[in-house]
């Protein structure tokens, strides 16, 4: 129960504002962030029935561009960037040749030559490395990494659009899941995309670093009195966990491929080539040794990252996430499993620090919102 | 704000000592530090702790922390209600009792490294 010297990590645009609003600040992937404000379990409640507003400025930029950018981004992600319209993004592996997770990323198409990537934001350095790397000698596209010019406010849950509609011009309601536009909010010149990582609808508002606190202000005062409060990275880790979304660095990473994260719909597979296509064309065609699961604890303990996993009393793997769900009021996980023992209601067991505890496979995501 | 009727540990817990009894929880500062509470496994009553022992573990939804024991004794009750709803940990930190234990040797000489209530909030400032 220390507090983390925080002279050496980077700051958000936000960063004040979170201090000044008296929020727990840890060090996440080389960030001094908040962490919660008013406590995990309120703003992660706040999200599932009326809003909460995340700082998630952390996260990294990078722009590909020229008139090969469509090949360039074709070849280092799994995704068919070729199905995306001008407005529109979805979501993708950055693939090793093995078929794993250099990074996962979300694709937004900005112009016909002109793609933004978004990924974790401690990987912003290995992933610019690695796409200006494999993007060399593919013609006329060029990378660079914009993370300094972008701000990234996330405003989350059922009553997000009702918040921030009168703050702007922008039709949220025509924002389709997935795509995005650009517009003034709170007099800012902002790009608005209708993404997130909560299991909520909602919106993420890219904002020039300069007026980022103007936008975090206008949505706050907007939004408290519909009951939105702000959020930290607690909370938007045990929302995304109810909502399964894998998260880098615990769920997937170099060593997990993207079939056994069991993310196959994020591959394009009529696309000609990508890196890890016959990694992954071969796993599609013969199967998997092991996948993700999601599961529940049966007995009274809650599994954590890095925990044990036994089946029929063998060391089968770890927990990659897991918590005491707030929502749901249950502790929940995922876990990678041997193959033939993913169907929902397998039992297996959890090393809780010593002590075995029964836990069973359920159908993932734990929440979907109606 | 931290009671006086109490002493403390660096490692935030609170132990109130009557006689040779002593009651022991966690501080505000630990609660404020972990979290929204969810889970609290507590020993059996006759466990032998020497001062520093574990004595059970706290969860909150973000961590796990092991609670330690602020002198040497013997638990002689354990509080099952607040397993029940550890909660209250985090709504009245400094009401929410875990053990009671009977204290071996001196109660005030052995113990003189208790921190009383001013030293305390200096640590946590």
């Amino acid at each position: 129960m220390s507090q983390a010297l925080t002279g050496s990590l980077k700051k958000t645009p936000l960063n004040a504002r979170h201090r000044a609003a008296g929020a727990r600040m840890v060090e996440y992937g080389g960030w001094d962030m908040p962490v919660e404000y008013s406590g995990i379990v309120d703003e992660h409640l706040a999200v599932r029935s009326r809003a909460g507003l995340f700082d998630v400025s952390h996260m990294g930029q990078i722009e590909i561009a020229g008139r090969d950018a469509l090949a360039a981004v074709q070849h280092i992600t799994t995704n068919d960037a070729s199905r995306l319209a001008i407005g529109q993004a979805h979501y993708s592996a950055l693939p090793t040749p093995e078929g794993t997770f250099v990074d996962d990323v979300l694709t937004y198409r900005l112009a016909d030559d002109h793609y933004l990537l978004v990924v974790n934001a401690a990987n912003i350095v290995k992933d610019f490395t690695w796409i200006v790397k494999h993007i060399a000698g593919m013609g006329d596209a060029a990378a660079v990494n914009t993370s300094s010019r972008y701000a990234l406010i996330a405003v989350q849950g059922p009553v997000a659009r009702e918040v921030l509609q009168p703050l702007t011009g922008i039709s949220l309601g025509d924002i389709k899941y997935y795509w995005f536009t650009t517009g003034e909010v709170a007099g800012v010149r902002v790009t608005v995309s209708r993404t997130g990582y909560t299991g909520e609808d909602g919106y993420e508002i890219f904002v020039p670093p300069a007026s980022a606190e103007r936008v975090w202000d206008a949505v706050l005062a907007a939004g408290r009195p519909a009951g939105l409060v702000p959020a930290g990275l607690g909370a938007r880790d045990t929302l995304r966990l109810e909502a399964a979304m894998r998260l880098f660095g615990n769920d997937i990473d170099e060593t997990t491929t993207v079939l056994e994260a069991d993310l196959g719909w994020t591959v394009g597979w009529k696309k000609a080539e990508f890196i890890g296509a016959e990694v992954l064309r071969r796993q599609k065609q013969e199967g998997v040794s092991r996948k993700i699961v999601g599961f529940e604890v049966l007995d009274r303990a809650i599994a954590r990252h890095g925990y044990d996993v036994y089946v029929d009393g063998v060391k089968a793997g770890t927990v990659t996430s897991g918590t005491q769900t707030p929502y749901l009021k249950k502790a929940i996980g995922m876990a990678y499993l041997p193959i033939d023992r993913c169907a929902p209601g397998t039992a297996f067991e959890i090393d809780v620090r010593g002590r075995r505890v029964r836990a069973e496979v359920v159908p993932l995501p734990f929440y979907k919102r109606k | 704000m931290y009671p006086v009727d109490l002493k403390y540990t660096k490692d935030h817990e609170w132990v109130k000592i009557t006689g040779s009894d002593a009651r022991v929880g966690i501080t505000d500062y630990a609660q404020k530090q972990l979290g929204d509470v969810v889970y609290l496994e507590l020993p059996e009553v006759g466990r032998q702790l020497n001062k520093g022992d574990a004595f059970g573990t706290i969860e909150s939804v973000k961590a796990v922390s092991e609670l330690y024991s602020p002198v040497s004794g013997e638990v002689t009750e354990v509080n099952r209600a607040l397993t029940e709803r550890p909660e209250a940990v985090n709504a009245n930190p400094h009401e929410s009792w875990m053990i009671v234990m009977k204290i071996t040797g001196a109660p005030g000489i052995d113990n003189d490294d208790l921190l009383d209530a001013g030293q305390y909030t200096e640590l946590t400032k």
